[in-house]
Formats: C-alpha cells, sequence, structure tokens
C-alpha cells in the first residue's frame, strides 16, 4: 500500500478551520491562549510541558505515527511541540497560519485515545494537551467545519443529527411495530416513570441506523427489563462538544440527559454500544457538572450484555459459528474497563474469538474516534492513512482465521469500516448487538 | 585559585543547598497550590493504591510494556538514575563532607564501586546524547536546553572522576567539579530536571486515573 498521506506538510483545507482563521487578528489570538493557559488550566498544563524530558518514548504509542513510517511529526510529543509547546515558548504570539496547522493538528491528527499516556515514564497525558489546543480553537472560532455543525446542531435540539422533537417518538414507534411482527407483544415504553433503566442512544440511530433500535427492543423485551426511553430531548448520550473543546455546551448536553433519566426516576442509565458518549457521560461531562461519579448509574451496553447473560436472562439459541476478533474500543476499555466482560459475552455467543495485537488496553485506536471521522469527508483520507497499523493489525488476525470484526463503539464501528474497505480486508464489521440478535432465543 | 575554592566550597555550597530545597519546595508548593485553586477534581480521583501501583510498575526495570520494548534503553536508564542518585550522596569523599557539614555519619561506596558508577553516569550520558542526535522521533523534540542539561549532569561527574584520578590538574578539576555540581543541584528546580520532583506526582495522577476511573493498566 503506497503512503499517500507521507505528507503532512500539506494541509487540508477545512472550511471552518479556514473561515475562522480569516478573522483572526494577532491580539485575539494571544489574548486566547493566554486565558487558556493562565486562566481556564491549571496545574496540568504547567507541569506536562515543565516535565516533558523531550525522549521521544511515546512515540511508538501512537498509531498516526507508526502509520507514517515513524514520521516524529506524527509522535504524541511532536504533536505537542508544534502546538502547545510552541504557544507558551511564544507566550500566545503565535501567527494565524501557526493556528491553522494547531486546529487541524489537534483536531485531526490525535483521536484523544490516551494510548500514548500508558507509554510516557511519567504519564504525560498528551490527549489532554490536545484538548487544550483543541479549546484554544474552538474561543477562537476555528473549529473544523463537520463537527461544529454537529456541535450547532447539540446546541439547538440537544441532538447530534438535527433529529426533530417529533421524528423521535416517530422513529420509535415506527421500530416497535416493525419489532413486534417479530415479537408480536414487544413494547417500547415512552416516559414510563419509574422504570429500572432508561436506555439513551446516540444521534445517529434514529437518524440512519434504526435497526439497532429494534434490536435493542427485541433484547429488552426478550429479556423482560422493566426500560423506558424519553420521548423528549435528553434521549442523545452522545456529545460532540466534548471534542470541539466546547466545554459550556457539553455541559448542558449532558445535563439534559442526566435530568431526563432524574425526571423518570429511573435506576440507571443504560446507553447502546457508544464510545465517545460513554466518555462524556462517565467521565468528562459528569466531572464539567461538578459529579466525581456520574448522578445516575451508567452502565455501558457492553456491560449490560454481560448482566443479562450472566443472569441468564438471555439464552442463547445457537452460538455464531464465523471465527470473530474483537477491536477493544479506546473509550470504554482504556477509559473503563469493559475488556474483560466484552470477552465473556463474545465467548457465550460465538464460537470462536480470535485475538488481535496488541489487545486490551494497548490496542490501536479505530483513529475515528476524539470527534476526527466527525470531521468529515475533508479528514476521510487523514484517518485511514492515520491507521495502516490497524489494517495490518486486521490483517494478521485475519490470517490467523478471523471473518467478522467486532467493534461495540460507533466511531470505531464506522472508522474500521472505512480501513476494512479502503484496505481490502473483506471483514464483516458488527456491533456486539447484531450478534447478540442473531443468536439469542427470541420468545414468542 | 584557593579563594575560589573555598568561596565554592563554603558559602556557595550553602546556597546551592538553600536554592535546591527552597527551589524544590517552591515549585511543588506551588503546584499544589495551582491544583487546589483550578483542578480541585485532581484530589477526587487520588488513590494512595493506584498512586503506589503505579509508581511501583514504573520503578521496577521492565514493569511497563515500553520498557520491555526498549531494552537497552531501560537497562540505560535506570543504570544511570540509580547511580546518579546514589554516587553523590553516598561517595567516601562526600562522606566527609556530610559529617562536617551537618553531623550526620553515611555509609559510604567503596571507591572502586563509586569509580564504577561515576563511568556509567558518563556512559549513559554519552548514550543520551546519541540517542538525542541519532533517533529521528528524540532529535525531533530536541531543543539546545536538552544538550545543555546532558552536559550540565554530565559535567560534575566527569570533572569528579578526572579530579579523584589526579590525571591533570588536579585542584582545577576539583574547583570545576564543586561549580558543576552547584550548578546542577540549583538547576534542578528551574529546569527540565524538576522532572525529578514532579515524577512521582504525575505518574501518582496517570495511575489514579487510570486505576480508579478507568479501571485499566497504566504500564
Ligand atoms: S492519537 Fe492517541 S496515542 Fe496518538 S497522540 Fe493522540 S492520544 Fe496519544
Ligand atoms: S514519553 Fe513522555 S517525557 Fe518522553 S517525550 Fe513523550 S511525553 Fe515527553
Amino acid at each position: 500500500m503506497d503512503n499517500m498521506a507521507a505528507k503532512p506538510d500539506e494541509t487540508i483545507l477545512d472550511e471552518g478551520i479556514e473561515k475562522g482563521a480569516a478573522l483572526l487578528t494577532d491580539e485575539r489570538i494571544e489574548k486566547t491562549i493566554l486565558r487558556v493557559l493562565n486562566t481556564e488550566g491549571g496545574a496540568r498544563i504547567k507541569v506536562y510541558v515543565d516535565t516533558c524530558v523531550h525522549c521521544g518514548l511515546c512515540a511508538e504509542a501512537c498509531h498516526y505515527y507508526l502509520s507514517h513510517d515513524n514520521d516524529p511529526r506524527f509522535s504524541p510529543a511532536g504533536k505537542v511541540r508544534q502546538t502547545l509547546g510552541e504557544m507558551i515558548a511564544r507566550k500566545g504570539k503565535v501567527d494565524r497560519e501557526f493556528m491553522k496547522k494547531a486546529a487541524e493538528i489537534a483536531a485531526t491528527q490525535c483521536n484523544l485515545c490516551k494510548r500514548c499516556a500508558m507509554y510516557c515514564p511519567f504519564g504525560i497525558d498528551v490527549a489532554y494537551l490536545m484538548s487544550v489546543v483543541r479549546r484554544i480553537t474552538h474561543l477562537l472560532g476555528m473549529t473544523p467545519q463537520y463537527i461544529q455543525a454537529t456541535a450547532h446542531s447539540h446546541s439547538v435540539s440537544m441532538n447530534q443529527m438535527w433529529v426533530r422533537e417529533d421524528e423521535w417518538p416517530d422513529t420509535l414507534q415506527w421500530q416497535e411495530e416493525e419489532a413486534r411482527s417479530e415479537m408480536p407483544k414487544l413494547r417500547i415504553p415512552l416516559e414510563k416513570e419509574g422504570a429500572d433503566i432508561m436506555y439513551s442512544v446516540i444521534g445517529p440511530e434514529p437518524k440512519f441506523q434504526a435497526q439497532l433500535l429494534y434490536q435493542a427492543a427485541i433484547l429488552m423485551n426478550a429479556a423482560g427489563v422493566n426500560w423506558t426511553m424519553p420521548a423528549t430531548p435528553g434521549w442523545d448520550n452522545s456529545d460532540m462538544a466534548m471534542f470541539t473543546g466546547d466545554s459550556e455546551l457539553m455541559g448542558r448536553i449532558k445535563r439534559q440527559h442526566f435530568e431526563t433519566a432524574a425526571r423518570l426516576k429511573v435506576k440507571k442509565i443504560v446507553m447502546g454500544e457508544c464510545g465517545h458518549a460513554f466518555r462524556s457521560v462517565y467521565d468528562t461531562g459528569n466531572r464539567w457538572l461538578g459529579w466525581k461519579i456520574p448522578p445516575i448509574p451508567i452502565v455501558h451496553a457492553i456491560e449490560f450484555y454481560y448482566d443479562l447473560i450472566k443472569e441468564g436472562r438471555i439464552k442463547i439459541a445457537q452460538k455464531y459459528a464465523e471465527p470473530v476478533t474483537l477491536h477493544d474500543p479506546c473509550n470504554v476499555v482504556r477509559g473503563g474497563g469493559l475488556h474483560e466482560k466484552a470477552r465473556y459475552v463474545i465467548r457465550a455467543i460465538c464460537d470462536n474469538l480470535i485475538e488481535m495485537h496488541p489487545n486490551r488496553e494497548h490496542n490501536y485506536c479505530c483513529c475515528a474516534g476524539g470527534g476526527v471521522i466527525n470531521c468529515g469527508p475533508p479528514y476521510k483520507m487523514a484517518r485511514i492513512n492515520g491507521n495502516r497499523v490497524k489494517a495490518e493489525q486486521l490483517f494478521a488476525v485475519k490470517a490467523r482465521g478471523a471473518r467478522t470484526l467486532i467493534a461495540p463503539c460507533h466511531n470505531c464501528h464506522s472508522g474500521l469500516e472505512d480501513i476494512n474497505h479502503y484496505y481490502g480486508l473483506e471483514m464483516n464489521v458488527k456491533f456486539i448487538g447484531d450478534i447478540l440478535y442473531q443468536v439469542m432465543e427470541k420468545p414468542e | 585559585m584557593d579563594a575560589l575554592y573555598r568561596f565554592l566550597s563554603g558559602p556557595l555550597a550553602w546556597v546551592s543547598f538553600v536554592v535546591f530545597i527552597a527551589g524544590s519546595l517552591y515549585r511543588l508548593l506551588s503546584m499544589g497550590f495551582l491544583v487546589r485553586r483550578k483542578e480541585k477534581f485532581i484530589f477526587s480521583v487520588m488513590s494512595w493504591k493506584y498512586s503506589f501501583r503505579s509508581i511501583f510498575h514504573w520503578i521496577t526495570p521492565f514493569a511497563s510494556v515500553n520498557m520491555r520494548r526498549h531494552p537497552v534503553m531501560t537497562i540505560t536508564t535506570f543504570a544511570f538514575h540509580i547511580c546518579l542518585f546514589l554516587t553523590p550522596i553516598f561517595l567516601l569523599a562526600h562522606g566527609v563532607l556530610w559529617d562536617d557539614a551537618f553531623n550526620i555519619h553515611l555509609w559510604a561506596l567503596p571507591n572502586g564501586l563509586a569509580d564504577i558508577m561515576t563511568l556509567v553516569v558518563i556512559a549513559g550520558g554519552v548514550f543520551f546524547l546519541c540517542r538525542r542526535m541519532k533517533l529521528a522521533e528524540v532529535r525531533y523534540l530536541t531543543t539546545l536546553s536538552d544538550y545543555l542539561l546532558l552536559i550540565m549532569v554530565a559535567a560534575p561527574f566527569l570533572t569528579g572522576f578526572i579530579a579523584y584520578h589526579q590525571w591533570i590538574d588536579y585542584r582545577f578539576f576539583m574547583t570545576l567539579h564543586v561549580l558543576t555540581g552547584e550548578i546542577m543541584l540549583m538547576a534542578i528546580p528551574f529546569t527540565r530536571l524538576s522532572h525529578m520532583l514532579f515524577a512521582p506526582f504525575t505518574r501518582a495522577y496517570m495511575g489514579s486515573e487510570f486505576g480508579s476511573v478507568r479501571h485499566a493498566r497504566d504500564w
């Protein structure tokens, strides 16, 4: 495979970055950088930048670096050098061109996957430093256009995909009807106060992956779960604002989500197979709102399936025969420790799990996460070229027999599909839920 | 020369200790206050158990994946840092100074061993220098200050070694040894050598974040 992206000097034109940059003045750049460094930012920025001994040991942690033939510009500390390091060294006196490059690096050449934090001897968190850069570019109004459009959608509709208030219950009703042809007594209970579980999903599910709602409804009904979905905004657990650096908006979105669950008086929130949403609800958004842990317990789909299978509430009719491999999503594995539970579930529903290497906490990111895939078509090839190493990892596991690639995260799923097609892997990319739906016993 | 030596080993030695200790305290306390003012949530994440779990993994040779990936670097960096830390404290000749200045009686390294340890530090410095110049991912991050720091750290060992063996101008190298040693000591809190002060805290934080929030390993 020739390496098209071994030209990191070429800046990809993005209207959001370009138009934002056109409005910048040197004073505004300086003021904004200093505001973030000195007013919003705290000890972590200072200590990380001062403690980094420029040893380069984090380089091999990053899939971008590995995929670009070890180009040092793609190493974690190399990205800090080109962005925040320079801003600090020059006390915010950087120009528009510099900021454009910095915006591109932070938004599209780092998935905030935190793998590098496991490789740095000091545990320096480059993902955090990149999100500081994103915060600066947000305040300067130069976020990539596609992800910014998503953030706008959040801001207006409280969901990621401009799903209108009436479209949401409509979609659920439609899926309920569809599913009733398979399970005649099936319900998708809306607004059921006091249910055990509120099930929340990300915006793309009602928009163009409605079959996932269908499958979830079958699962809930088959397992006899006392569940509900809200009919109001607050049903969407996703959060692109967390990735654009718009912390204020992130706070609004998360508050609405938690408040909706509180209004329904549920015991916990179960969420679909999404990684970034988990990060937002479990770790980032709740903290911004001042909660150390989420005010209502959050259960990721992996954990939910685990509980259902372990408690025998779901029976498996016949295990999935095609050999599978598991991609550990950063946000739920390195971010939530769900790797062993995922394996338990997969072993319960599949005949043959073949591990890819590295795996668990050390798995390579899909290169779609951290909002990179949400930066849209301009950066599609940046993602694909930036993760050649993933294709190599998958070819290796395919050579050992794996045919289905399980990716229990929406971003991973879409990003891996792109890698699958571009590199000609020809694997079947699936959610755990797809397989679970296929192999479970479905009572009448 | 004698007057200079007396000044260096007398008043300036005290100054350098005071600068080192006060500077280190200042850096650590100001970090602590900054965390309290801006990032209080850090306290809510911190856990003794996971802090030490992480620190333990990273002060044990080959206990992390990345250390196993770079065996030569791992051996060198451990040998370098251990010798860098122990030699100046337990050197026989320094023991006399500890005794004179603070009335502390320290066990002393046999001279032959101390000699080897000094060479380890110097060789480690050369290794780091070559690494910096040769490996693209390190060179890319390197600034002039990185070279100066390396020289600053190696200098007291190199001059001490030359002085101990009395090959050339003993007095000159002895003077230089004291001076460079004091410069290094004073530089610790204010340069990237401060990783010595901050490493336990950055490690503890990342260990705690991984342990108590992420339920994952960080090594
Ligand atoms: S993509 Fe992951 S490994 Fe690379 S710099 Fe960002 S957080 Fe670190
Ligand atoms: S491994 Fe850590 S200390 Fe070394 S260059 Fe990377 S971030 Fe800096």
